[in-house]
């Protein structure tokens, strides 16, 4: 059964005064490898049906994988039956209705017709070239194909198809390792070599490292690292949710230099450098949304009901999947930060003392109002000194404020990587003029 | 059921497969939540299907499908044995399993109240008594409630003879207040940060009683907004029992598991520094410290009749009065160091493949009675209920923050903390307790929410703990 199909079943049995349905199918393969061979291989075929019914302002919300029509009938009734059991929620102000979308394409069939043989020549690639180095390596490689479809009673119908690949690999010696992460939506994304070659060359530089010191350093981070930086700062703070509730780090900074003039940072879902797609979990149309102009906090980004509970906000096509246990609100989940003209190379020969830093690893929020971060280095952090890398350090703890280290940007690399992390990442390598870390592992 | 997981197992072994295991299993989630007086969530969410696991030679496959019939079966279970030969094409070790696993039985979590049965209109009620009780203090920015109520019904079959029937239950939920001052969040939630989520029915729920507690916890909210900052320091830290389960969780429970050490989460979730040298050789904790994993206390979220290779519930020592004696293992790891599997293997779907998962791993009680221990300790600062969580990748230096923090002086809570943080190295940290509560304060804590594998799969385990003090912790790590 196709979209349209079960569209119509669902719509044409409903008896609420709203009604929409979200269609996701899912062919998903994943590869998995360490101590330089496959241990885990794993591919499914899912589809899930999320219908929404509206009673007043009260709405209810079902989720099935079974597609039989009786079972999709079912489903409208159970939605609808919560819907009618619990009082009016003044702050819901409707479904919205159809709005023109842009064209995008984010399919790619050699993604979606990739075989498992196929992600085993790329991986037995990845463990060869470590094992020649005398490494081991662990990581995976994940093929997609998704296929979305929105509609509601209201008139909005849409509906596409993207593809997602994604590769990473950490590669391990008995004193080091080194990372690599390559993403995107078509088979060319992922350059297995490239990244061989990028996580062994990490791994060799960071042999035998020592005790790293505590303290205040200048960092020029990968744009891995670079990515969990914007991935914390959008985790609440660029929601209209957090906004509304007063959680997030945009309260109070509207329209105020907080960060490094630098720093540009922008959500596009339609944007082909990451997986773009034209509209969100309602059917509106992506938006280009400026959450940071060059330093200046501009603005979170909305779904219809976040909007809704905003005099003159509109929903700027950032409504996310309905979860299980709670409404999450919007996200970006097409982020890019702008680059700059450097590069790590000319990062590291203009740093008299610092840390050269792969990426960062269980990151958590401390203090959400000023993106205060703990979490550790890892896979590679190194010493730079008087221009050159000096050695490698243990991994390093830090608590930092990410606004902070934002508002000292010296650098930024001038080209980006795309990386996916539930949702993409186009960020470049970035140099920051402090750093605050607090101890080192063992 | 049954006669279709036999097919599978029939059709996996007459494609080559020396090994397969099959779970169908359909599940139900019901969600209800409440936010500042409104319904925030009300769902109802269903999924069904299976997936086939094989061993073809030494290489593993897996294939899954929401569409359970007996033409889709045929399909993936050939479409796993194809991808066991492609995982052969980059090869490993000999993968052994040890004796088979021929277990046969019906298992199903012991419940009072089935939470299916209870009326949406209940579940709404009780989260929106307590919700308004939170906001009848004008200090609280954000009140919010929410339960939870799963049903797993699980079909299990090998190709060595097992077949298992289990239905799991779980219930949850929570409450919080978040009050906001300039640029300051406090949130106190109870029973604690995570939904408080056990292997029971709707009484665990209606045990929890949410709205005797909202007041305090609207209150305690406030009060940290002008509380003093946690000092930085070095002293002596008493936990209350639910931070001390997640200190277990992510400091014990995690470097046990026998697949990090043996490196196949290094790409992900990390590899562990117990490593098999260690094994009855490292003095991981004072002698006081007694560490368990097990699947059979009640309500525990690690709690069922067998794993998901087919292995009987147990209980083993990780941790026995100090000495680091055991770890969290499956069928392959265990054979590899001539063990058998204490039943850790669980996948949080029937599309996920079966992991080493944490079971109950609990803190045994100690001899104290809980108050005895603040007024035992002369200076230092008492936290409770976690608020961030931070660990490296092999499972040594960590950093926790807890909502509320009391500084304790000569045997008496002081004055208030906010912003708390402690810090330190896991052996060096659970070499340092000298002090932990008895029966009477400790109590089995859900952890709904831990992450591992790729695709990631989220799992709930279990974490029995009173609560403990340990002496010379570095405090106040942000200020």
């Amino acid at each position: 059964m196709n979209f349209k199909e079960v569209a119509d079943i669902v719509l044409g049995a409903s008896q609420a005064d709203e009604t929409e349905i979200v269609y996701r199918r899912l062919d998903g393969s994943l590869t998995r490898f360490a101590n330089n061979h496959i241990h885990q291989n794993v591919t499914e075929t899912n589809h899930e049906i999320l219908v929404r019914c509206v009673s007043g302002s009260r709405c209810g919300t079902a989720i099935s994988n079974a597609t039989h029509p009786d079972s999709l009938r079912n489903l409208v009734r159970v939605a609808l039956d919560l819907a009618r059991q619990q009082p009016e929620n003044p702050d819901f102000k409707g479904l919205p209705g159809p709005a023109p979308l842009s064209i995008v394409t984010s399919f790619d069939s050699a993604v979606a017709g990739c075989s498992p043989a196929a992600r085993a020549s790329g991986v037995g690639v990845m463990c060869r070239k470590a094992a020649e180095a005398g490494y081991t390596a662990a990581g995976s490689m994940t093929t997609a194909a998704m296929r979305l479809g929105v509609a509601n009673s209201k008139g909005v119908f849409a509906e596409c198809e993207t593809t997602l690949v994604d590769a990473s690999t950490v590669v391990m010696s008995a004193t080091s390792s080194g990372w690599a992460q390559s993403s995107g939506w078509t088979l060319d994304s992922v350059a297995w070599d490239q990244l061989a070659e990028e996580a062994v060359g990490k791994t060799r530089m960071g042999e035998n490292p020592i005790d790293g010191q505590p303290g205040e350093y200048t960092v020029i981070l990968d744009p891995y690292a670079t990515s969990d930086l914007m991935g914390m700062m959008a985790g609440d703070g660029m929601s209209a949710q957090a906004y509304q509730e007063e959680r997030s780090w945009l309260n109070g900074r509207l329209g105020k230099q907080v960060l490094s003039p630098m720093i540009t940072i922008v959500d596009d879902g339609l944007d082909p450098a990451g997986i773009p797609l034209p509209f969100d979990f309602e059917g509106q149309p992506k938006q280009r949304v400026t959450v940071v102009e060059a330093g200046v906090c501009r603005g979170p980004v909305y779904d219809t009901y976040t909007a809704g509970r905003q005099p003159g906000a509109l929903s700027t096509g950032h409504a996310m999947e309905q979860a299980a246990s709670e409404r999450i609100g919007p996200l970006p989940m097409n982020l890019f930060l702008k680059p700059g003209t450097s590069n790590v190379n000319e990062m590291i020969a203009s740093t008299k003392d610092g840390l050269y830093i792969t990426r960062f690893w269980y990151t958590r929020p401390v203090h959400p109002r000023d993106v205060v971060v703990t979490g550790m280095t890892r896979d590679g952090t190194y010493i730079v000194r008087n221009g050159e890398i000096a050695g490698a350090v243990k991994s390093l703890r830090f608590t930092q404020s990410y606004m902070d280290a934002l508002a000292g940007t010296m650098a930024l690399g001038e080209t980006c990587k795309t990386l996916w992390a539930g949702g993409t990442c186009n960020v470049p390598a970035i140099k920051l003029e402090r750093f605050n870390f607090t101890s080192s592992t063992r | 059921m049954k006669q279709l997981a036999q097919h599978a197992m029939a059709t996996a072994e007459s494609r080559g497969a020396r090994y397969a295991d099959i779970r169908i299993i359909e599940s139900r989630n019901q969600t209800a939540g409440v936010k500042d007086g409104n319904v925030d969530s009300l769902g109802d969410f269903e999924s069904a299907g299976f997936g086939v696991r094989v061993l073809v030679g030494n290489a593993w496959g897996f294939a899954s499908s929401a569409d359970v019939t007996r033409e889709e079966i045929d399909r993936v279970t050939a479409l796993a044995v194809e991808v066991a030969q492609a995982s052969a094409l980059v090869p490993g070790q000999p993968v052994e399993l040890g004796p088979p696993v021929r277990s046969t039985g019906t298992y199903v979590t012991p419940i009072l109240i089935d939470p299916f049965t209870v009326s949406i209109e209940e579940k709404l009620s009780l989260l929106l008594q307590a919700d308004a009780t939170i906001r009848r203090n004008p200090g609280v920015k954000v009140s919010e409630g929410r339960v939870t109520c799963l049903r797993h019904h699980k079909t299990f079959a090998n190709m060595e003879g097992a077949l298992l029937e289990q239905t799991i239950y779980e219930c949850g939920g929570a409450i919080s207040a978040t009050a906001v001052s300039g640029t300051d969040i406090q949130v106190r939630a109870y029973p604690d940060a995570f939904r408080c989520q056990g292997t029971a029915g709707w009484e665990y729920i209606l045990g929890a009683r949410f709205n005797d507690h909202a007041e305090r916890v609207a209150s305690e909210s406030v009060a940290l907004l002008s509380a003093d900052v946690c000092p930085s320091k070095v002293t002596t830290l008493i936990l209350d029992s639910s931070q001390l389960a997640l200190q277990i969780h992510e400091s014990c429970g995690h470097p046990t598991e026998l697949d990090r050490v043996f490196g196949t989460e290094a790409a992900f979730a990390g590899r562990s520094f117990l490593t098999t040298d260690k094994l009855g050789a490292l003095r991981y904790g004072s002698s006081i410290v007694n560490l368990t994993a097990d699947s059979i206390r009640p309500t525990g979220l690690g709690s069922f009749g067998w794993d998901d290779e087919g292995v009987p519930a147990s209980s083993t020592p990780l941790v026995k009065n100090g000495d680091f004696v055991g770890y969290l293992m499956s069928r392959e790891t265990a054979s590899q160091l001539g063990l058998q599997s204490n039943g850790c293997m669980r996948a949080d779907g029937w599309n996920r493949i079966p992991l080493i998962r944490m079971t109950n791993v609990s803190l045994e009680p100690g001899t104290w009675n809980a108050e005895d221990i603040i007024a035992d300790t002369d200076d230092g600062i008492y936290m409770e209920t976690n608020r961030s969580w931070s660990i490296d990748d092999m499972r040594l230096n960590f950093q926790f923050g807890t909502q509320l923090g009391y500084e304790i002086r000569n045997g008496k809570r002081a004055r208030l903390l906010r912003n708390c943080t402690y810090a330190g190295i896991t052996p060096e940290f659970w070499n340092s307790c000298d002090a932990i509560g008895n029966e009477k304060s400790w109590k089995v804590w859900g952890t709904p929410n831990c992450g591992k594998g790729e695709p990631m799969q989220v799992m709930g385990t279990g974490h029995g703990a009173a609560p403990a003090r340990f002496r010379n912790v570095r405090v106040g790590v942000y200020r």
